[in-house]
């Protein structure tokens, strides 16, 4: 009996040994390679999500290095995988912090999974940008906790904007997802926006994500004569809407925000989406140069149009690179605070200032669907 | 319970007590993390063998009483509790507060995890076989789905179990004695209740239900019995994912968490409470030790189940324990 018990103790005292032994120096030190975690959701329900960014923070990270680094010294990129799931968001941040030592997180696209992790960048104090969560609270877990996407708020704004001063409409009418958190936030946005424009909201209509038959809300609606429709939803009841008004006659274009920008919008809506306008991170035919030269070289290493998840993995590693240079060094506040202070940051995704709530306050892009493709209408800048 | 009994279960709280304060000081939090979701994992692969492996019940919809325990006690914590546990720190030194507070916060869960399982289980355990299992998967969603819709926790976005009203409360816990002390008690408890005489009731429904009520066991509320118990452990091991993530979400509790619990009761071996404990651990473990394997990992993990499944049918333990007529002689 107390032979075991001591076989038992040396056990855990060796397990215990072992686990604590593993410290490595190397994030730290000032000859090696700089380490950058990423996280992200390379298996699982959104595994587009994930490949896209980690494509485009590599394809940074590659353009830096070929360049000779940053501080004198290369970055290397440490990717995890968290098979799209919540926790293991979680366990992803805290491997790549403690036993990578990297000196920054990137990560999440999904809002839950960066509000997940989050809390162990704060505590660690290792500066963490996401790419793509859009819903306000991430950012507020912490003043480690980043963003290099605008919030849902904001593009609320901006097609408001766009509707009054662009369309020219006096009457809006809004269809919006009220169990969406994502779109319950761009219409209550654009109803304010407008209506302190001086526009009037004559239909405030709803539906829920999986619904298939929108007539009696589209009937009501056709019965205001407004100029323009708002929905803020995803893809595929974005689609159903637009081809069921057209039916209904509705010839008035309607407006949406980034759940549109997939392909499927084009598949479900075909003809019915032509002529209507939603807002994103960026065009791919932009007129700027540096969205260009970024699409053909995406292209050439990766055989595929980037989508708006690859652009913001490029640039929130771009503006990591970009605060790591002005440091000069890879200690945890002190890159924190360069972070803070990133202002003009020339990214792909538009010109990026961090703001007091770090977030990134950036121009959006109009997008219109023409000829049965996307196509850059014009950029409202960041107000 | 006997002298030595009672002595063997002080000296254990006093270890994990001990191990709560230090283990977090010397080891890295990512290990802690692991350590604490195998903990976890113990708890509700336990409970469920209750019902999958010793009453015979097929129930895949176990963590949706998981996620009535989380939610709850994380509500109870951050609406009720936060303002308590701030009033306990105020006298107590902080590890000694959270132990006075969190055996309410865990009970909280528990306890309405317990009574869904009552609610489900009443009309549910009259099905049989396939018919059982479906309806015990659809309740799991229903309640998934149930709690996206209340605000309160949440919904879609998420819940935080922090209280910013109460600077002074820091609900979640780090240290892992809180979590394996629920474990042994688990084990103890359930171990205690399928091998006692009145156990016996549970296999006896497990192999022949019809021979079973001919000689008076009463069928259904034996596994009513054994639901509800098993609903209570899984809402205290909800109770405890969500103070130890900090964060819950309703994808955490997808039919994909009840699945996986399903692996762990059957690699473990139907009718071993051991065998679950082990594959709990190992299955939870794999998948952060198998990072190394990149894009592999997975595919290596899903192999081991294959291979294990093909040269073990009976799981690892069969209906065997491992070394469970010491831990009994000596609580016994």
């Amino acid at each position: 009996m107390h032979g075991r018990w001591r076989v038992g103790l040396a056990l855990a005292m060796a397990l215990a040994v072992a686990a604590c032994g593993r410290e490595q120096t190397s994030g730290a030190g000032a000859t090696g390679p700089i380490r950058v975690g990423h996280f992200a959701s390379l298996t699982g329900d959104t595994a587009t999500f994930g490949r896209s960014t980690d494509n485009g923070i590599r394809m940074k990270i590659e353009e830096v290095n070929a360049r000779g680094g940053v501080l004198g010294r290369p970055l290397e990129l440490v990717t995890e995988d968290d098979r799209s799931i919540t926790e293991e968001a979680r366990t992803t941040a805290q491997k790549l912090v403690q036993r990578d030592e990297v000196v920054a997180l990137l990560g999440e696209v999904a809002s839950s999974r960066s509000l997940a992790a989050a809390p162990e960048a704060q505590r660690a104090r290792i500066p963490m940008i996401s790419p793509a969560s859009t819903n306000p609270r991430v950012t507020q877990v912490g003043d480690y906790v980043f963003r290099a996407c605008f919030i849902d708020p904001f593009q609320g704004a901006v097609m408001a904007k766009f509707a009054r001063e662009t369309i020219g409409a006096k009457r809006v009418a809004i269809l919006f997802d009220f169990k969406q958190d994502y779109s319950v936030g761009l219409a209550d946005f654009f109803r304010k926006t407008f209506q302190s424009m001086g526009g009037e909201i004559v239909a405030d209509e709803r539906y829920t994500s999986g619904d298939i038959e929108f007539r009696a809300q589209l009937t009501k609606i056709r019965g205001t004569r407004p100029d323009a429709i708002f929905v803020p939803g995803y893809y595929t009841e974005a689609g159903l809407i637009a081809k069921q008004a057209r039916e209904l006659g509705i010839t008035v274009p309607l407006l949406g925000g980034d759940g549109w920008d997939s392909t499927r919008t084009l598949e479900i809506g075909g003809s019915a989406v032509e002529g209507d306008f939603f807002s994103n991170h960026y065009a791919a035919d932009s007129d700027s140069a540096l969205v260009r030269e970024f699409v053909e070289k995406y292209r050439a290493k990766y055989g595929e149009v980037p989508d708006a998840m690859a652009v913001l993995g490029y640039d929130a590693a771009g503006i990591l690179v970009d605060a790591l240079a002005r440091a000069g060094t890879t200690d945890g506040p002190k890159l924190r605070d360069a972070i803070a202070a990133t202002k003009d940051y020339p990214g792909v995704s538009g010109t990026i200032s961090m703001d007091p709530q770090r977030n990134a306050r950036k121009d959006a892009v109009v997008i219109e669907i023409k000829d049965g493709g996307f196509h850059y209408k014009q950029t409202v800048p960041a107000f | 319970m006997s002298r030595s009994g009672w002595i063997t279960v002080a000296a254990c709280a006093l270890v994990l007590l001990a191990l709560d304060v230090l283990l977090p000081r010397v080891l890295n939090p990512y290990y802690a993390t692991i350590v604490i979701r195998i903990g976890i994992a113990v708890i509700a692969a336990v409970s469920l063998q209750l019902v999958n492996g010793f009453t015979g019940q097929f129930s895949i919809g176990h963590a949706g009483f998981m996620a009535v325990g989380a939610y709850v006690s994380a509500a109870f914590s951050v609406y009720v509790g936060a303002g308590w546990l701030e009033a306990f720190a105020a006298v107590l030194p902080g590890p000694l507060a959270r132990v006075a507070y969190y055996p309410m916060a865990l009970a909280a869960g528990g306890v309405a995890a317990a009574v869904a399982g009552l609610v489900v289980g009443i009309p549910a355990l009259r099905l049989r076989g396939d018919y059982l299992a479906i309806a015990t998967l659809g309740f799991a969603e229903v309640i998934r789905i149930a709690i996206l819709n209340v605000d309160a926790v949440g919904g879609a976005r998420g819940f935080s179990v922090a209280a910013a009203d109460h600077p002074g409360a820091d609900l979640r816990f780090e240290g892992f004695g809180t979590v394996y002390a629920v474990a042994l008690v688990t084990i103890v408890v359930i171990s205690r209740l399928v091998y006692s005489s009145g156990g016996l009731s549970f296999r006896a429904v497990r192999e022949d239900e019809v021979a079973a009520a001919s000689i008076g066991v009463p069928a259904t509320r034996v596994k009513v019995e054994a639901f509800v118990v098993a609903s209570f452990f899984a809402g205290v091991a909800g109770a405890l994912f969500a103070h130890s993530e900090g964060y819950v979400h309703t994808n955490s509790f997808a039919f994909l968490r009840s699945f996986e619990l399903v692996v762990f009761v059957v690699l473990g071996g139907l009718g071993s409470i051991t065998g679950a404990v082990l594959a709990a651990a190992v299955l939870t473990a794999a998948p952060e030790l198998l990072r190394g394997l990149g894009e592999w990992r997975m595919v290596l993990y899903s192999l081991l189940l294959i291979v294990t499944m093909l040269v073990r049918p009976q799981g690892l333990l069969g209906t065997r324990e491992l070394g469970f007529d010491w831990l009994r002689r000596r609580l016994g």
